[in-house]
């Protein structure tokens, strides 16, 4: 303290005064020291906000119906468990993700459902220091179905289609795509990590389009939670939709053959093939076919790697 | 490209709103000598203050033919569009006689006016269709992959039709097509409107749509712009930014309740004895599939933007306050009141527990 300061004081105002019994300061709203709120006072007065949030539509949702604080406090939340405790995912590679701006990551489907897209999601905002949103493109099917539509916009899905794709990459988001398709999920157990058909590129054209860096991902593990030993054909016509599975558990045991069996989930991400600079080749027929097997053969190629580290489908 | 205003403009449908609004805006505007409106009805009571300085002539677009031609006019802007049918003007089949008939005529009438420079025709957003392989944005260049099912969507399609003729065949008429959303504000009554000032609002079951609002102020402003300067083409006139309708629901603070998708519109009618209403199948088909447009165009060759869906919808709510259950501000109020419940529970919990 500087000399001569210990003593320097500012001069009080007048003292306030009562004016007719009433004190002509306003009384303050008596506040709660913050030492009295401990961890479930927190966590009470979070969730009750959250709700009040919710049910006074104070939230905000981008155009393609992605609803940001839903998905991170709620739908992420619940996949983690299946991610970390039920699958033991393990994750490789997560560093060939851009970490900002547009990337499309593309990966092998299986699994009758489509689990592993939405463990994807997981991996991207889990395992990296800055978690991605993975912007999925999904069949249109599942933007028929009611109920299902809604979450699958609200967990921020799209339906697969070049305006879309390309509009997501160009407002520099993390796309997703599948491209076998129900060709993927609905395969027989016997076909296990062999790729299907890549269908026409359509994803490729998108990418070259936007100049958007294609990053493939193998995904090990989703071909056992329902392996499928047969499709009935004939109900899966009546019923609409691509396949109807008949696995181990399903439909025999009703609603139980819907839990997942709980294999060991190995998720790597390869090295970004960029396409900066073949933006005006997206109409080629030739070089989006050969960049889409480029892709294909990475994929593969990585299925069989992991697969190796993984002898055992349903190790710790 | 900026030439000088119409010197006369014949203004479609002033017996509603916005043609109302949009012949007086032309009326003020010193650059416009004559504005003429055309309807073949009376306007009501409050609109007519609105009218003051419009040559009114009140005929069917037959007659609008020989008006339209004998005025000399160098605009025409085709207002005359209904979204519902009703039923004081012969229900559907009236509705349909004025959008697509009175379309075809006034379009024809426009083609025959030698010195027509301007042909503005609103249209909606309705007409990308609606389909589950639709993307999520809509740009102007969408092409729609089914035909709607509700009425007003396919009048749009055939008046959108009946555009892209006349721009064949009158080239070097700037013709612009405005594609607005669903217009909301605090005076202007439309069925959407109405649809969010009911107390118990029903939503189709499992589904949550995207929806996008326009200002009906900004409409206007888009309207006027698109008749004294030169916009040929056909722009999304919407607020960006997407309210869901749960969302809009909630934030009017009404409550939602969720029928399913078939049989919606029966038990909406059979229930609008109750207040509720009446569904149609365009609502359903919005309800469903959400509509979002892309508005770079607009706000690129307008030098205008909109104001946001939500900005839009909040001053809507606001004059719409009464008859809401469920505000903002109630449902603050119950969640510090549980807040304090929790509170006091605890504390006598732990004061009983240092008791014992």
């Amino acid at each position: 303290m500087l000399p001569g300061h210990a003593d320097f004081r500012l001069s009080e105002g007048p003292p306030p005064k009562k004016l007719n019994g009433r004190r002509p300061i306003p009384e303050k709203p008596p506040t709660e020291p913050p030492a009295a709120l401990d961890v479930w006072d927190r966590r009470v007065a979070d969730g009750l906000a959250f709700l009040r949030r919710r049910l006074a539509g104070a939230y905000e949702v981008d155009e393609f119906g992605f609803d940001p604080e839903l998905t991170e406090s709620v739908f992420h939340p619940m996949l983690r468990v299946l991610y970390r405790d039920w699958f033991r995912t393990e994750v490789f590679g997560v560093e060939n993700v851009p970490a900002e701006g547009s990337g499309l990551v593309v990966g092998n489907h299986s699994g009758t459902l489509a689990l592993d897209a939405l463990m994807l999601t997981v991996a991207l905002r889990e395992n990296r220091p800055h978690p991605r949103h993975l912007r999925l493109l999904g069949a249109d099917l599942v933007f028929r179905m009611p109920g299902m539509s809604e979450l699958a916009r609200a967990a921020g899905a799209t339906v697969a289609c070049n305006p879309d794709a390309e509009r997501l990459m160009n407002t520099g988001q993390l796309v997703g795509v599948f491209p076998e398709g129900f060709k993927g999920i609905g395969k027989n157990f016997s076909e296990r990590y062999k790729l299907q058909r890549f269908g026409r590129g359509g994803f490729v054209s998108a990418a070259l389009r936007t100049g958007t860096p294609i990053v493939p991902v193998a995904i090990v593990g989703a071909e056992e939670i329902y392996p499928i030993l047969a499709d009935l054909k004939p109900l899966a016509r009546l019923l609409g939709v691509p396949y109807f599975p008949v696995t181990p558990t399903f439909p025999w045991l009703g609603p139980l053959g819907l839990i997942p069996l709980p294999s060991k989930w190995l998720i790597q991400f390869c090295t970004p093939i960029p396409t900066a600079h073949l933006t005006e080749f997206a109409d080629d027929p030739l070089v989006v076919y050969n960049l889409a097997d480029q892709v294909r053969e990475t994929i593969q190629a990585t299925l069989h790697e992991l697969l190796q580290k993984r002898p055992d489908p349903f190790a710790r | 490209m900026v030439t000088s205003p119409p010197s006369v403009v014949v203004v479609t449908g002033v017996s509603r709103y916005l043609g109302a609004r949009v012949a007086a805006r032309l009326v003020a505007d010193s650059r416009i000598d004559r504005v003429v409106g055309l309807d073949p009805h009376d306007p009501p009571a409050r609109l007519r203050g609105l009218l003051d300085g419009v040559e009114r002539i009140r005929a069917d677009p037959r007659a609008a033919t020989e008006a339209i031609a004998e005025l000399d006019a160098e605009a025409v802007v085709h207002l005359a569009v209904t979204s519902v049918p009703d039923p004081a003007h012969g229900g559907r089949a009236g509705m349909k006689e004025q959008n697509v008939i009175g379309t075809m005529q006034v379009l024809a009438a426009a083609q025959g006016a030698p010195k027509l420079r301007k042909l503005v025709v609103r249209s909606s957003t309705a007409a990308y269709g609606a389909s589950f392989r639709d993307p999520a944005v809509f740009t102007e260049d969408t092409e729609p992959r089914a035909v709607p099912r509700g009425p007003f969507a396919r009048d749009i399609l055939d008046i959108e039709g009946y555009v892209r003729g006349f721009r064949r065949r009158r080239p070097e008429v700037a013709a612009t097509v405005l594609r607005f959303a669903p217009m909301i504000s605090l005076s202007a009554e439309t069925s959407l409107t109405r649809y969010f000032a009911q107390p118990v609002v029903p939503t189709v079951l499992g589904r949550d749509a995207r929806l996008q609002f326009v200002h009906v102020d900004d409409a206007l402003e888009v309207l006027h712009r698109s008749i004294v300067e030169d916009h040929p083409g056909t722009f999304n006139v919407a607020g960006s930014g997407v309210l869901m309708l749960s969302q809009a629901v909630r934030r009017a603070g009404r409550v939602a309740v969720p029928l399913p998708e078939t049989g919606l519109s029966t038990v909406a009618s059979l229930i609008r004895r109750l207040g509720v209403e009446q569904i149609g199948l365009d609502q359903i088909d919005l309800f469903v599939h959400g509509r979002v447009v892309d508005t770079t165009r607009l706000v690129r060759e307008f030098g205008f933007t909109p104001r946001s869906t939500e900005t839009a919808f909040e001053e809507f709510v606001e004059s719409h306050a009464a008859g809401s259950s469920l505000t903002a501000d109630r449902l603050a109020a119950a969640e510090r009141a549980i807040l304090d419940g929790v509170r006091r529970v605890r504390a006598a919990a732990d004061s009983a527990d240092s008791k014992a």
